[in-house]
């Protein structure tokens, strides 16, 4: 398994200060408001709350996918407002790594050219390297017989794993998973979620997770609670 | 193999079908606007040849195409002359062998002396309009190739008879003349003249071959009741590219007019450029037709790839590189397609030069000329590469605009 990119121990990893986002509709719709979330290294933290709640548009704004109607969001440190698309997409390969409720991998490559692809994107190691470390990651998830397959020959679960040996592809300082069960069933579930709490808990990684599932949220180190786009609870476990 | 190659290679062999489909469109266009520009280019080179190779580059007639200028108007600048009753002027060039003395010293190229004159021809009871051109045989082949189109009898056959001529091998047909038949040539003056026909040429130039007459230039002079008359002067040039050019300067230095082979066939010419011009706006639209094949496959791949590319987009891949993906998948269709059309383009080349059939005005070509030039090949594939990346990066552009978070909340 792949070591988290080393990160300040002491300060956030990924800081939200007064974050909103605000779809600029004819009647305009808020999907967050004025959030402000601290994100340590090593953190589990799950967002919970009804649907439309804005925990996915939240999600989306600290992975850089989306750009706040006003606030900040600093990674790592550093600001990322006035950062251009290609900037907030280096720093996306580099730094965070998604996975999100369905697996969205590339149908006809293999699970290991899945898995390679943000490295071959990033270019930092050398093709062999590339290929060892994809297996190296898929093995850690008990992928190794499956590493030859495509995605149409593997069960969901297996995808979802596939799609989190992805995320770990290129060693990310913070995985975000938006309701990474929500679509499996409730063993595959299961071991999804002891992925990412093993990815913690072993390796140190970050991991923010959006989920519906009181289960997955009980087992995080720190439950964040949304309401109509407010963050309303910001509950750590003992 | 890069990623970009790798995605793009995969998603066009992923739809082999479509692809294939593309590919064929863009290489009938290829193909089909290879022959076409092989045809018409083969033609017109075809004719342009046959005209520079059979006839002189340059024609330098006794014509004057300013009027004499009045010692009187040379003297004095304000002189004006009204009401002048021009001289009769003696036809013919003055003092041709000076004249083309004067202009050997200078001119790229070959001169022969010649005498034209329009006569009636009748052999068998038919008459003919025909123009006697009298040569020198010792000159004439190094301005025209009529010693080496000759048929029957060579260019020296005019000096075994008195009056010998060679005729036109599409003359002789008409009027039924062969080696050796006796016709009678009737000038302007009316003096019938008996002449003899001791071969029979021909330069491939229908024109030429159905209405000249080559026979010895004093024979011409007397048909034309001047003894001692060069009317004509013919010159051949090391490069007839350059005829128009030398032409102005033979009139400048003469005072005669010269005409080149391009100017005597202008309006032909022209005719050429107008087909040329619409040879290249057909070819365009064969290609531009071909183009929406290709436009077609790569927009329903980046639409039916809408969730790939957000997933790609959301891992990192910047703009650039998912547009590159699909204008690639453009360009690999577009190359595919020219690659076959090129095939497919010199089949049909060499199918058409197989053809034998007669159908030209001006020429008696029995196979379509067709002109086997890398060009054809280079730029048609020049333009399906174009018109496939455009076809491409139209929708590749569409594709990598796309908003990640919209198109994962919609699969989602």
């Amino acid at each position: 398994m792949s070591a988290a990119a080393p990160v300040a121990p002491t300060g956030p990893l990924i800081e939200a200060v007064r974050l909103t986002r605000v779809l600029p509709e004819t009647v305009p719709v808020t999907l967050v408001e004025d959030a402000d979330l601290a994100v340590a290294a090593g953190e589990f933290v799950a967002v919970t709350g009804p649907s439309g709640s804005g925990k996915s548009s939240l999600l989306y704004l600290l992975g850089l996918l989306d750009q706040p109607s006003r606030g900040e969001i600093r990674l790592l440190g550093a600001p990322t407002a006035g950062l251009d698309g290609d900037a907030r997409a280096r720093l996306r390969l580099a730094t965070l790594g998604f996975v999100f409720q369905f697996h969205f991998l590339l149908p006809e490559f293999t699970a290991r050219d899945n898995v390679m692809l943000p490295m071959r994107a990033l270019g930092r190691v050398g093709a062999a390297e590339m290929r060892e470390r994809a297996e190296a990651i898929l093995a850690s998830l008990g992928l190794a017989d499956h590493a030859g397959k495509r995605p149409d020959q593997m069960s969901g679960g297996q995808r979802q794993r596939v799609a989190v040996a992805r995320a770990l592809a290129n060693a990310p300082a913070v995985i975000l998973a938006d309701e990474p069960t929500g679509s499996l069933d409730t063993r595959s579930g299961e071991q999804v979620f002891r992925l990412l709490r093993d990815l913690v808990d072993r390796d140190g990684t970050t991991v923010v997770a959006v989920t519906h599932s009181p289960e997955f949220a009980a087992g995080a180190d720190r439950r964040i609670h949304m309401v109509d786009g407010r963050i309303v609870d910001d509950e750590r476990r003992p | 193999m890069s990623l970009v190659l790798e995605i793009a290679t995969t998603h066009v062999r992923a739809r082999a079908r479509q692809s294939l489909v593309a590919v064929l469109g863009v290489a009938t266009g290829v193909g089909f606007a290879i022959m076409m520009s092989a045809l018409m280019q083969g033609s017109q080179v075809d004719f342009v040849q046959a005209l520079v190779n059979a006839l002189p580059h340059i024609t330098l007639s006794d014509d004057r195409p300013a009027p004499t200028v009045q010692p009187a108007e040379r003297l004095y600048a304000s002189a004006e002359i009204h009401g002048l009753i021009p001289h009769r002027r003696r036809k013919g060039i003055k003092n041709p062998l000076a004249t083309m003395a004067a202009l050997e010293g200078w001119m790229p190229g070959a001169i022969a002396p010649a005498v034209n004159t329009q006569v009636i021809m009748s052999y068998s009871g038919r008459d003919v309009s025909a123009t006697v051109v009298g040569v020198d045989p010792a000159r004439e082949p190094q301005v025209s190739n009529l010693a080496v189109k000759m048929r029957q009898g060579t260019i020296r056959s005019l000096y075994r008879a008195t009056n010998g001529v060679l005729l036109g091998s599409r003359l002789a047909r008409k009027i039924g003349a062969r080696v050796g038949s006796n016709v009678s040539l009737t000038p302007p003056n009316n003096v019938r003249m008996n002449a003899e026909v001791v071969g029979i040429f021909h330069l491939g130039v229908r024109t030429a071959d159905e209405g000249t007459i080559y026979t010895l230039a004093k024979t011409a002079q007397i048909l034309a009741d001047q003894i001692g008359l060069v009317n004509e002067m013919r010159f051949k040039l090391a490069d007839p590219m350059i005829a128009r050019d030398v032409a102005g300067r033979i009139t400048a230095e003469t005072g005669y007019l010269a005409v080149s082979w391009d100017e005597a066939h202008e309006e032909l010419l022209s005719a050429f450029r107008l087909r040329e011009n619409i040879t290249v706006l057909m070819i365009g639209a064969i290609l531009l037709v071909a183009s929406f094949g290709t436009y077609n496959i790569v927009s329903t791949i980046t639409h039916e790839k809408a969730r790939d590319i957000a997933i790609m987009k959301s891992l990192g891949l910047r703009e650039r590189t998912v547009r590159r993906i699909f204008v690639l998948e453009a360009l690999m269709i577009g190359a595919a397609g020219a690659a076959l059309g090129s095939l497919l383009g010199f089949a049909l080349c060499l199918f058409l030069g197989s053809l034998e059939f007669e159908f030209s005005a001006f020429t008696d070509m029995t196979r379509m000329p067709i002109l086997y030039s890398p060009a054809h090949y280079v730029t048609a594939t020049a333009v399906a590469l174009v018109s496939s990346g455009v076809a491409g990066f139209l929708p590749a552009r569409k594709a990598a605009r796309q908003h990640p978070v919209a198109i994962i909340r919609g699969a989602t």
